[in-house]
């Protein structure tokens, strides 16, 4: 198709950036600019310009909760068939993990996407089938589209844990735990919605953000935009992902979240709930709701507490306040063999990151 | 999660939800493609087994041009 490599003005870039002295904090949401960052090492290229990144709730498996994890565990071990991600599989629950319970004999799949999961149920209709819903916008209109076009059957149901990324980034700035600078929005999920929905962020909160996509040029230039939004004092959303992002975003998909979800207020693990942060099935296709359809066999989870692996840092880094290298676990008790919490588990979880790239 | 892989498409169904991509080198995997409207030979960003959005061909070929302009513009503010 086309390169964007291009070093002599990725040089370009950087040279004007440390020739402006700054010393800036951003937050960017994605495990795929996250991988940019590590793979080429711009992380400690930027730092040395002044600029730390570092990766927020931007990681769909590292955020879904210990409980939605405890969910998907109990309809597997209750005899249903669990479909979901390839990395939602290897999250360790309380004790034990989708992976683990399969060697015990329960029926856990993983699938490339949703419409994977309908097959298996189309081709075992004697099976109870539960797709682990996980994502964020880029994968919500997906299970949308599932429901309204593939007439899914009757054995089919889904476990959403859907999240929406303006939410969590209004939830971290109003925590106030964590100074930023700017914000660099995951190009994906803004492919889906555009750029309006981050609009309140710079306005009520004075918040630079630029929409960057995922090539090394794109996160420099990102970084570029944002610094040079704060050396003229202002703060508004910039889209330096034009050859793919639109300012009204994918309108086609927006109308199947709109149509089958409703936001609903969530908790995300490492945060307190979110409000308007989750996206639940409509009443409308509550027979594809497995919490509905299986509420009896999930009862026993309503009144439980759920916590974190001791010593697990998953949650403090999901909102910025550490990096994988803080965490004791890091490399020793926790690695992607042996993961303690979500972010070593998931390819986009930083600590996965970190250690995959160290290692080389 | 988000990681979305650019295509062709070379191929479309006739139930109109389905088409055939091509990631070059050979691979080519069925995409549903209710989230968008194509045609044959449109290049898709495909996320999760569906194509989420059209590549417009010409802005990414002018990306860099782009930049640099951006670049030199941002020095005379």
């Amino acid at each position: 198709m086309f390169s964007l490599k291009d070093k002599k003005l990725a040089d370009e870039i950087v040279s004007k950036i440390k020739k402006l002295d700054v010393n800036l904090k951003f937050m960017h949401v994605c495990g795929t600019h996250q991988d940019t960052l590590v793979k080429n090492g711009l992380d400690i290229l930027l730092k040395d310009c002044g600029i730390e990144i570092g990766q927020g709730p931007g990681c769909p498996v590292c955020v879904t909760t210990p409980k939605e994890i405890e969910e998907m565990l109990l309809l597997g071990r209750k005899g249903k068939t669990v479909t979901s991600f390839g990395d939602m599989i290897n999250v360790p629950g309380e004790t034990e993990s989708l992976r683990s319970i399969r060697s015990e004999g329960c029926d856990i799949r993983t699938v490339y996407g949703i419409e994977d999961a309908v097959e298996i149920a189309k081709s075992n209709p004697e099976k109870e089938v539960v797709f682990m819903a996980v994502g964020f916008e880029t994968t919500a209109p997906t299970t949308a589209s599932v429901i309204l076009n593939n007439n899914p059957p009757d054995n089919f149901s889904i476990l959403s844990c859907h999240r929406t990324i303006p939410e969590a980034l209004k939830a971290i700035i109003e925590m106030g735990e964590i100074k930023l600078n700017g914000l660099i929005e995951p190009g994906h999920v803004s492919t889906i919605i555009g750029s309006k929905p981050y609009e309140f962020l710079s306005k009520d909160y004075n918040v630079p953000q630029v929409i960057a996509g995922f090539e090394p040029i794109d996160i420099l230039m990102g970084a570029w935009m944002l610094v040079q939004q704060i050396e003229k004092g202002k703060a508004f959303v910039q889209n330096e992902y034009k050859r793919v992002v639109h300012e009204e975003g994918n309108v086609k998909a927006q109308k199947a979240i709109k149509e089958v979800f409703y936001s609903a207020d969530l908790e995300w693990r490492g945060f307190p709930t979110i409000p308007n942060s989750g996206l639940l099935l409509n009443d409308k296709y509550e027979k594809y709701d497995a919490r509905k359809k299986f509420e009896d066999d999930l009862e026993e989870l309503q009144e439980k507490e759920f916590f974190e692996h001791k010593g697990c840092r998953c949650g403090e880094l999901l909102r910025g306040l550490a990096t994988p290298k803080e965490c004791p676990l890091f490399g020793q008790a926790c690695t992607p063999e042996t993961p303690v919490g979500p972010c070593m588990v998931s390819i986009e979880g930083s600590c996965n990151i970190e250690y995959r790239y160290s290692e080389k | 999660m988000c990681l979305a892989i650019p295509g062709k498409i070379v191929e479309i169904d006739k139930d109109k939800e389905h088409a055939i991509v091509d990631y070059g080198e050979g691979t080519k995997r069925k995409a549903n493609i209710t989230l968008v409207n194509v045609k044959i030979g449109d290049y898709v960003l495909v996320h999760a087994g569906f194509a989420i959005e059209v590549l417009n061909e010409k802005d990414a070929q002018e990306t860099l041009a782009l930049f640099r302009e951006m670049l030199s513009a941002g020095e005379d503010v």
